[in-house]
């Protein structure tokens, strides 16, 4: 009996030294430590890469020998390294965002185990340095510059007289339609220039086509206002239809007060807009520009008080809304083209021109690109990142 | 103007009284409807799961109060995941709303008896960077500087004070980013200036109407995974297993939706009725 | 002058943030951050031009008895209300307890609510007045629409659980989500990507000068 105690303690502390010895092993070094400056930034940055250990099954899971690495750096390879930061198993890279340029740096990793770890043998040095050209956006700038140069040729081709044609736009075309109806009924027309403010390209395009609503309305003698709900935009618009019916001849009937400011706040100013259609009743309403869930409010309270509405946007998310409750809708690229349209200005159509060549060299891309790697001869979409 | 005719041109109002029953009274009743999580959301669930506990996830409210009824449950269901799992919070907002809608959803979540148990801190659990401006511009910041893009958190305490962001640079230091979007900026601006150049793991919950829009950049792969209105949000409740507001508001939506493709169904039957009377 | 020196500003600082965009180096990779604070410097200072043009065009209504001159003294008082409530609570005045959270959460929130949920009953509204058949695309249309609309919600499942995995409803919606709307998403904001470029090239050029009262 004494004897089988004995026997039994002496495999108990056996196998718990065992298991015990075994948790106290560290997990085999990370090797390969590789550091480089981090390319096509604004230095600071060095990349530290290495090959994960032989230990490391690649996953933070319990049967994982190695529970993740710690990186240290030093600025000499034999001196003092301080603990930059830690990662999960499995990683093997790491960014050193606190170096400064100029400075060598030395790397070494860690594999950390339970109760212990292992380090690598220090990384070669490497210093960081801010770079001139982002190389990463190389087809990015030819890509535009393929597009500005197509667009530019174009517009000397329409400067030097050829006729290029242009596809009709419904909505457009129903602008004389729409200012014509409110003289006859002698109601007023809204213009909704979007709730985004001059930065926005959307606002951009419709202040310029504000510029040839407003050469309509002067021409026959409509009355126009432009509720805006950014000041800025209520500035542009101001100068735009002052300087629109100055151009047709009267200046008269310019108001200060055509033009004027509701609230930044989206849904206070969709409740002031749909509260002024209510009360005055417009017999045409423009929704113009960049638009976002008041769309929808606006597009409907139009349409309840029987105006004829004309929208645009680029929104694709609220394209749906302007074109199952308004009369036209200029979808995406038309509210750009909108401009160039109505005032048949022979450079603006030549740029539209140039916009479709653009749109010739994605397709080609498109169908290129998915048959390439529908038969897997070759992935294109590395162009594109 | 024959039953046919005036069913064409219903007033709307009696639309709107039929809409109005359909949303409220299903809000009286608690039925248990049959949600199936879709792979969109079966994804970022996923993505989710796979991260240890004590994973940085930094999380941007990007509405408004208008916007509560879809976004808010994704919130505060993605909060009660990450606490539950240990996952340390770090929330900013890039609309000025998004931090108070953060510490509403907070406010809610830490009263929870399961919560309550876990006892999260502020500073070591989990933070409330606040508000900057500046738009897609804090996201490019963010990635140089997180602390010098947002210095002193939504209480004015001192970024570089708070435990919990200490060692946190910028996103090379974050696990994921999970974005509840409703407008701009929003998940596009965190697609275009977060994944693309600094390769973040993005998550984001959209309302039902920009969800659309999003799908591009989940089938590209800029995306982890997306939950996409209120069913977005009851599916990610489903998948955590803690079935909450989203699942509970589904019985609604359910019978406003079935309500719109009747009135759809009934106007085209009125409308070909009458065009076939005025053809014969 | 008046039309060149906006132009040429603009053309400028246009060229130039394209071309920074391309040169990650200091000073020019804070450029942008440097015009955008700029640009939100101005539209700051901009909120009281529009703040004064609110106030003066609703003080007219009220001195000229124009129709609808008593919500002009309900703008009246919620500005200033808001404005003084704001100043008096000082820092922090956004945080709960204070008065002007008080403003924010039981008007300013319940009332941006209502608006947003208003909605629900236009889209109804505008599906039962839009969606008919009345050609082949309609038809489509209508069709896609009843289909994620059922979808979307547990409904669909129980109206389609006994067709074949992959036929149901919610399959059908999946796959509508996913291939025709996304390819028809891709489209539209590849085409507005390329009408803003053939826009702000316009504007940079300055054959688009409208919104800077050129003609």
């Amino acid at each position: 009996m004494i004897r089988f105690s004995f026997i039994f303690l002496f495999t108990l502390l056996l196998f718990s030294s065992a298991t015990g010895q075994e948790a106290t092993l560290p997990p085999s070094p990370p090797t390969d430590v590789m550091a480089k400056d981090t390319p096509n930034d604004a230095g600071g940055s060095i990349t530290i890469t290495w090959k994960k250990s032989p230990d490391d099954i690649g996953a933070v899971r319990e049967e994982n020998k190695v529970k993740g690495y710690e990186i240290l750096r030093s600025t000499e390879s034999e001196g003092e390294y301080e603990v930059l930061g830690k990662t999960t198993a499995g990683a093997q890279t790491y960014f050193d965002t606190h170096a400064h340029n100029g400075v060598p740096y030395y790397y070494k990793v860690r594999a950390l185990g339970i109760q212990s770890f292992s380090e690598s043998l220090p990384s070669t040095p490497a210093k960081a340095k801010a770079q001139w050209i982002d190389w990463r956006r190389r087809y990015t700038f030819l890509l535009a510059l393929i597009l500005a140069l197509s667009i530019v040729y174009f517009i000397n081709q329409a400067k030097s007289g050829k006729q290029l044609f242009i596809r009709k736009i419904a909505g457009l075309e129903a602008v004389e339609e729409a200012v014509g109806r409110a003289t006859e009924m002698g109601r007023k027309i809204f213009y909704i220039p979007g709730i985004s403010d001059m930065d926005s390209m959307q606002t951009i395009a419709a202040v310029t086509i504000l510029g040839q609503v407003a050469k309509k309305t002067a021409e026959y003698e409509a009355k126009l206002e432009v509720p805006t709900s950014r000041s800025l935009v209520m500035v542009s618009c101001r100068e735009t239809i002052k300087e629109a019916y100055s151009n047709a001849g009267r200046p008269d009937l310019y108001n200060e007060d055509m033009v004027y400011y509701l609230t930044d706040d989206q849904f206070g100013y969709t409740a002031a807009v749909d509260g002024l259609f209510v009360r005055e009743k417009p017999a045409a309403v423009f929704l113009q520009g960049q638009f976002y869930a008041e769309s929808l409010i606006l597009a409907e309270t139009g349409n309840y008080v029987g105006a004829i509405q004309i929208a645009g946007t680029a929104q694709p998310a609220q394209l749906p809304f302007f074109v199952a409750a308004c009369d036209y809708t200029l979808i995406g690229e038309e509210l750009f083209a909108a401009s160039a349209y109505l005032s048949r200005d022979p450079k603006l159509l030549g740029s539209l021109k140039g916009q479709d060549v653009g749109k010739f060299i994605f397709l080609f891309f498109i169908i290129v690109g998915s048959l390439f790697i529908t038969f897997g001869i070759y992935d294109l979409s590395f162009l594109f990142r | 103007m024959n039953f046919l005719e005036k069913l064409l041109a219903l007033d709307r109002r009696i639309i709107f009284l039929f809409i109005a029953i359909a949303v409220a009274l299903p809000l009286f009743f608690t039925v248990k409807l049959h949600i199936e999580v879709t792979p969109v959301v079966r994804n970022l669930h996923n993505a989710m799961e796979a991260l240890p506990p004590g994973s940085k996830v930094l999380v941007s409210l990007d509405y408004d109060p208008g916007s509560m009824p879809e976004l808010q449950p994704m919130a505060e269901s993605f909060f009660r995941y990450c606490f539950m799992r240990d996952l340390k919070i770090i929330i900013i907002g890039l609309w000025p709303n998004g931090p108070i809608q953060a510490n509403s959803a907070l406010e809610v979540i830490l009263n929870e008896p399961d919560i309550k148990k876990k006892n999260p801190k502020y500073g070591i659990d989990y933070v409330n960077l606040g508000y900057t401006a500046g738009n897609e511009v804090v996201i490019e910041r963010m990635g140089s500087d997180i602390p010098v893009t947002f210095p002193k958190d939504y209480s004015g305490n001192k970024t570089e004070d708070l435990p919990l962001m200490k060692g946190v640079k910028n996103f090379n230091n974050i696990d994921f980013v999970y974005n509840l979007s409703a407008g701009y900026p929003g998940t596009v601006e965190w697609v275009l200036f977060g994944v693309d150049p600094y390769k973040i793991k993005l998550g984001a919950g959209n309302t039902a109407v920009q969800a659309p829009q999003i799908y591009p950049y989940l089938n590209s792969g800029q995306l982890v995974g997306l939950l996409g209105g209120m069913k977005g949000g009851a599916e990610f409740e489903i998948a955590t297993g803690k079935p909450a507001k989203a699942v509970k508001f589904m019985f609604s939506q359910s019978v406003s939706h079935a309500l719109i493709c009747f009135f759809i169904l009934i106007g085209n039957f009125a409308y070909f009725a009458t065009r076939k009377k005025k053809g014969a | 002058m008046r039309r060149e020196v906006p132009l040429a500003i603009t053309a400028i600082v246009g060229f130039a943030l394209i071309i920074v965009y391309f040169i990650p180096h200091p000073p020019f990779n804070h450029s942008r951050d440097f015009f955008e604070d700029l640009f939100f410097i101005i539209a700051a200072f901009a909120i009281w031009l529009g703040c004064l043009n609110l106030l003066k065009v609703n003080a007219d209504k009220v001195y000229l008895k124009k129709k609808g001159w008593p919500f002009s003294i309900v703008v009246w008082f919620g500005f200033f209300l808001m404005v003084i409530v704001g100043f008096w609570e000082g820092r922090g005045f956004m945080n709960p307890g204070t008065t002007f959270y008080y403003l924010y959460d039981k008007l300013y929130y319940p009332l941006n609510a209502t608006m947003f949920s208003i909605l629900a009953f236009f889209v109804a509204s505008a599906s039962y007045r839009a969606f008919r058949a009345r050609n082949k695309e309609a038809t489509i249309l209508l069709i896609a629409a009843l289909f994620v609309m059922l979808g979307r919600v547990p409904f669909g499942y129980y109206l389609s659980s006994w067709l074949p995995e992959g036929w149901r409803l919610g399959n059908i919606t999946d796959w509508i989500m996913d291939f025709p709307q996304t390819a028809a998403q891709r489209a539209i904001m590849i085409g507005i990507a390329l009408g803003i470029v053939s826009s702000s090239l316009r504007v940079l050029l300055g054959l688009e000068r409208t919104f800077a009262s050129g003609e």
